[in-house]
């Protein structure tokens, strides 16, 4: 597949931390539309790639490229959000001060700068939208709560339902699934498969019922650099994957 | 759309700060000038120019709660902006002395004459105009935080490394307005200030005029204040305060907001020092000591931070008692404010008014629930989908 044609494309992509090479030449590549799971052992890279892709961090080597033309290393981190990349971070981040309303207005896509904000006017359309999220994310009762007080599985939905409002043409999730029952777990499994209908998702998770339900492609990484590419069932068959990340 | 700027601006509790507000500036003139010495109700024009001192320090620290409570931004350096833009007010009111100075030089005010200068450095010229000097008071601060803030945030300083550097901004300041060669009198400062506007600034009338010009900039920043942190912005400005990076990778470029905030921010204070200088008659590098800006945080702890309310009712407290315990226990004063400060903080850390709304909250919320239990007005409990 060649570069022009991909969403998002990585290419011999190497970090490292005092030495530690935290990404070894790592190459992925995401089509558009596509839905992928990326799984691994701690310590694979998995945190630091999403990172590299939102401008947090940048590679020593590598091509990192979004929609085939935009060069992400030379771009920071609210410029790629501008672009269209969504993250979900790994512990909820939410604003803890400002309600579950607050929260998605602010994530909403609109005009980013100080003055367009400051004398920025919530539109009917904009009312409708966030509404619409609080019904999918299932927080309607909870709009006027602080974020502070939700629990930890209405948290990650929150976030998710901030991304969404983002509208990005990728998301990028990590471990959504963190911390939640079973059946929320499914929940969330159900919710991102929706929402791949319409967007490109990249999703961490540990939790291997949870891959399985979205029933997508899976990479696993391994030491900063991709072990495994495919299926679940082909990667889970994999000798080095079994060695190193699911055990024997 | 007005209207909708204007309930944002101002709900019931705002409302009725600003009229209480606007009763202290406009009874305490009359009180002063319309009713006879010797009554009851007279207050002394000394009392005037007391107050009117308190309404310029709760405007610092209205501009200090924007940028602290709001943003995050910890300012230990906010009395640089009240200083600039006091020394512009005060270098306008030199050059209308005129030559009523002791050397009488019509143009040269009295130091320079004394430094044996022949003429006025070019940073003076324009100060003999009233809308020139006004301007100053607002751009010279401005700049200077513009400045200052663009490189500061811009290369990501935050917490107590930008605090330590908004200090050293101050200290740097102080260190420079000492020397006689800056032209801005030195060690001594500007005094002696003859007129304003024409006004003399010893007449009481001119006194209650700058008294009501006080309370009416606290009224207005007060509101400008309530707009920008009932906006979009206030909303990006609080979640810049609680995460900032994840503000970040929401779009929002957090230095810009920084900067918006850090530079409305410095030119309240210049408007502040603006109005301190002509009622107290002096501004010299004192006002730059970096235990000034301090002085300021705490009384925006002490009020509440984050409240805007909260930094006008501790500005005027703190001070209040600081002139009390400056008169009777003068020995004690230091220790009374960092008294103070310890007991803010171990027992009112949301200060004054912040803890008053959280216990109004947790109260409001506990009747509700025991309405709830008690089945009265009971909301419709949502029920499980099948």
């Amino acid at each position: 597949m060649s570069r022009q044609n991909t969403l998002l494309y990585l290419d011999g992509v190497s970090v490292s931390f005092d030495g530690f090479k935290a990404l070894n030449e790592l190459s992925l590549v995401i089509a558009h539309g596509e839905m992928r799971a990326i799984i691994g052992p701690n310590g694979a890279g998995k945190t630091t790639m999403m990172d590299v892709i939102t401008g947090k961090t940048r590679p020593d080597k590598g091509d990192v490229y979004f929609d085939g033309v935009v060069d992400l290393t030379a771009e920071d981190e609210a410029s790629i959000a501008e672009l269209g990349i969504g993250r979900k971070f790994q512990k909820p981040t939410v604003f803890e001060s400002h309600t579950v309303w607050d929260n998605l207005e602010m994530a909403l896509k609109a005009p980013r700068g100080p003055f367009s904000t400051l004398f920025h006017i919530i539109s009917g359309a904009e009312k409708k939208r966030i509404e619409e999220l609080l019904d999918l994310i299932r927080l309607s009762s909870k709009r006027d709560e602080l974020a502070a007080n939700l629990s930890h599985g209405q948290k990650q939905w929150l976030e998710i339902g901030m991304l969404l409002a983002q509208d990005p043409k990728l998301l990028l999730v990590d471990e959504p699934a963190a911390g939640m029952t079973d059946a929320e777990t499914m929940e969330t499994a159900e919710l991102l498969k929706d929402i791949a209908r319409t967007h490109s998702v990249v999703v961490v998770e540990h939790d291997m019922h949870f891959i399985r339900a979205l029933g997508v492609k899976v990479t696993c990484l391994a030491e900063g650099s991709v072990l495994a590419e495919g299926s679940l069932d082909h990667v889970s068959a994999d000798e080095r994957v079994i060695e190193t990340y699911l055990g024997r | 759309m007005m209207t909708s700027y204007l309930f944002r601006t101002l709900d019931a509790k705002a409302g009725v700060f600003v009229a209480l507000l606007l009763a202290v500036t406009l009874l305490v003139p009359v009180l002063n000038l319309a009713v006879p010495e010797g009554s009851f109700f007279h207050v002394p024009t000394y009392a005037v120019t007391l107050m009117g001192k308190y309404l310029t320090y709760a405007l610092l620290a209205l501009s200090v709660d924007l940028v602290w409570g709001y943003c995050g931004i910890l300012s230990l350096g906010h009395g640089a902006f009240f200083a600039l833009g006091g020394y512009a007010m005060g270098m306008y009111l030199m050059r209308q002395i005129g030559t009523r100075g002791v050397y009488g030089d019509p143009v040269l005010p009295d130091f320079m004459v004394f430094l044996n200068w022949k003429e006025l450095p070019w940073y003076w010229y324009g100060f003999d105009m009233a809308w020139f000097a006004f301007l100053m008071v607002l751009v010279v601060p401005g700049v200077l935080a513009f400045v200052f803030g663009w490189f500061a945030f811009r290369s990501r300083v935050t917490g107590v490394y930008l605090s330590i550097i908004t200090q050293a901004l101050t200290y740097a300041l102080l260190l420079a307005f000492f020397r006689n060669d800056m032209g801005f009198g030195g060690n001594n400062g500007l005094t002696d200030f003859k007129d304003i506007l024409g006004f003399n600034v010893q007449e009481d009338t001119t006194r209650a005029g700058l008294f009501v010009a006080s309370g009416l900039a606290v009224i207005v920043c007060f509101l400008i204040c309530r707009f920008v942190t009932r906006s979009k912005l206030g909303k990006v400005l609080v979640a810049v305060r609680d995460a900032e990076s994840r503000t970040r990778f929401l779009g929002y470029r957090v230095e810009h907001y920084k900067l918006f905030v850090w530079v409305l921010s410095a030119m309240m204070a210049g408007i502040a020092g603006a109005l301190y200088v002509p009622q107290v008659g002096i501004i010299n590098p004192g006002e730059f000591a970096p235990a000034n800006s301090i002085e300021v945080v705490i009384w925006v702890a002490v009020g509440g931070r984050g409240t805007l309310v909260g930094a006008v009712l501790g500005a005027v407290l703190v001070n209040f008692s600081k002139t009390w315990f400056t008169a009777a226990l003068p020995d004690v004063w230091l220790f009374a404010l960092g008294a103070l400060f310890v007991v803010v903080t171990l027992f009112l850390p949301k200060g004054i008014i912040g803890t008053i709304g959280e216990r109004y909250t947790a109260l409001r919320d506990r009747r509700a629930s025991a309405r709830r239990e008690a089945g009265v007005d009971a909301e419709p409990q949502p029920q499980p989908a099948e």
